[in-house]
């Protein structure tokens, strides 16, 4: 008897995975109807028909919504980690920000696309791009304020014994600790941000994304185009995700939940 | 009497802890002086102080009253002039640093060159016998071994004195009485100064040339046992006769301060030590 190697172990993982995969796309071509549930091929020539032609061109929808939720996620990223540090150093700063931001992050952000279009214009991507950072700012700012706090009071003491500044703490402890957290922040802001950009697009603005070829193809009834945009919008999601995903593998190989998916 | 090679002298020491509903006194009146080369345990039941002790020598705690001289100046300077190593219970090793990477940790705190931080650490890996985990990460090693890893870095800097809070604390017995050995041949290696807090009378006893033994409420020394157990000390050490009598010496120590005290509470706390 021979053991399975590592291609065929990782073979066996996802087997049970593809499968129902599989089996979903067979019955839904099976149930599927031209209307109600357009069948997997037909959303597949949809996708080609549309790609970079005709009324919907898809590729360009999908890498303008893609731009608009990049900016977003980098927007919200830079104000979430800079609020972030600032609230995990400086008490006051806390005691100052940390209710709104709770309290903020209570409201249905998605709500507010009407006025992002009013302030920047609708067909100007920077309205949709602020709806997805002002999504995106509250994971990544929680995540860095539980990262920078959770420090190890030990580790601090040591580097106290041995005469660390505060600078050296901070580069040497603070941060190398709180990435990880930062990181978890930044896998949910890649989908939040995508979400912000396309229901911000729902409230009108330039016809060459995602969000108006998903409205619009709706109402011409052309239920096919509508499901491949929602593909190419999932597909552009689990890309992000999986970009932050390595990163994580570089970044922080000797963290807990990276190792774990080697050991496994 | 003052010893004029005293790393530490201790004097008029006095701590006190506000805790909610008054003040308590958490070491009183403590007096203590340790010399070069001197391995000292400070041994007691819980709540006597001795990790206090320890953190005052260390200048991680200020005292309330009293002085703390090492090396002839106070701790504060002490510390920054970096004359300390430190242990503690847990091994405090960073995840993300390889454990070459962290012996290196309070030699780039120092400035040292990469060429002699690289020197300095494969040393010091040689000396607790870890030289072919260098590339490791904290993760992939045993307790035992990550306890090694932070004692090669508490002794990168060849500091003058060693503070050693439970180290072992956390490990089996037959992984400790390994340890202990181990700590030894450091030691008669290093020429350290070491202080040693713990709870065990074999491992204070099995280490130590000298044993503090401290009471508890409000914390002080009781007594100060010499241990005249020959060096080197060995496994045989522990079934030497004078071994066993020092045990006895401190475990009475420990038991001894309870007659005096009719609540008998402090019998109770002396009795959960090991």
């Amino acid at each position: 008897m021979r053991w399975p190697g590592r291609w065929q172990d990782t073979l066996l993982r996802y087997l049970p995975a593809v499968a129902v995969f599989v089996a979903v796309l067979a019955a839904w071509e099976l149930a599927g109807s031209s209307t109600v549930l357009p069948r997997p091929s037909a959303i597949g020539s949809a996708l080609v028909e549309n790609w970079s032609s005709g009324r919907w061109p898809l590729f360009e929808a999908a890498r303008n919504t893609l731009t608009e939720a990049l900016i977003g996620l980098g927007l919200g990223t830079m104000l979430g980690v800079l609020t972030g540090a600032a609230v995990a150093r400086w008490a006051t700063a806390r005691d100052a920000v940390l209710p709104i931001a709770i309290a903020a992050n209570a409201v249905p952000i998605i709500a507010f696309a009407p006025i992002m279009n009013l302030w920047f214009g609708a067909t100007n991507p920077l309205s949709k791009a602020a709806i997805a950072a002002v999504l995106v700012f509250f994971p990544i700012f929680i995540n860095v304020v539980r990262g920078l706090s959770a420090v190890d009071p030990a580790a601090i003491e040591l580097m106290r014994a041995f005469a660390a500044s505060e600078g050296a703490i901070l580069r040497k402890v603070r941060i190398p600790t709180a990435l990880p957290y930062f990181l978890t922040g930044l896998k949910v802001s890649t989908t939040l941000c995508l979400i912000g950009a396309i229901v911000g697009e729902y409230f009108g603005g330039a016809s060459d994304v995602i969000g108006r070829v998903v409205v619009q193809s709706a109402s011409a009834l052309r239920w096919d185009v509508t499901w491949a945009a929602i593909l190419f919008g999932a597909v552009a999601g689990i890309a992000l995700y999986l970009v932050v995903v390595g990163i994580e593998r570089v970044v922080i190989p000797w963290h807990a939940s990276v190792r774990g998916e080697e050991a496994r | 009497m003052s010893e004029p090679n005293a790393v530490v002298r201790v004097s008029g020491i006095h701590k006190t802890f506000r805790v909610s509903g008054g003040v308590t006194t958490a070491l009183a009146g403590i007096d203590l002086e340790i010399n070069q080369g001197e391995f000292v345990s400070l041994i007691g039941p819980s709540g006597c102080g001795k990790s206090t002790l320890l953190r005052l020598i260390g200048d991680l705690t200020q005292p309330s009253a009293g002085s703390v001289i090492v090396n002839g100046k106070p701790a504060d300077r002490a510390r920054r002039d970096r004359d300390y190593g430190i242990v503690f219970q847990a091994p405090v090793l960073f995840d993300w640093r390889t454990v070459e990477e962290n012996v290196r940790l309070p030699l780039e705190l120092l400035g040292m060159s990469r060429s002699k931080r690289e020197e300095r650490s494969r040393e010091m890996l040689a000396l607790v016998e870890l030289a072919d985990f260098a590339r490791h990460y904290p993760y992939q090693l045993s307790g035992g071994m990550q306890q090694r890893v932070s004692i090669a870095r508490a002794l990168a800097l060849e500091p003058a004195i060693l503070l050693m809070d439970e180290p072992f604390g956390a490990l089996d017995e037959m992984t400790r009485e390994r340890m202990n050995s181990e700590v030894l041949r450091i030691w008669e290696k290093t020429g350290t100064t070491v202080v040693f807090v713990t709870h065990s009378i074999p491992e204070a006893v099995f280490l130590s040339s000298r044993v503090v033994v401290m009471s508890a409420r409000p914390g002080r020394i009781t007594r100060v046992i010499e241990i005249d157990v020959a060096r080197p000390r060995t496994f045989e050490t522990r079934e030497d006769r004078r071994y066993f009598e020092r045990i006895t010496d401190v475990r009475e120590a420990l038991r001894g301060h309870s007659g005096e005290d009719p609540t008998g509470l402090d019998r109770a706390a002396a009795e959960g030590v090991t």
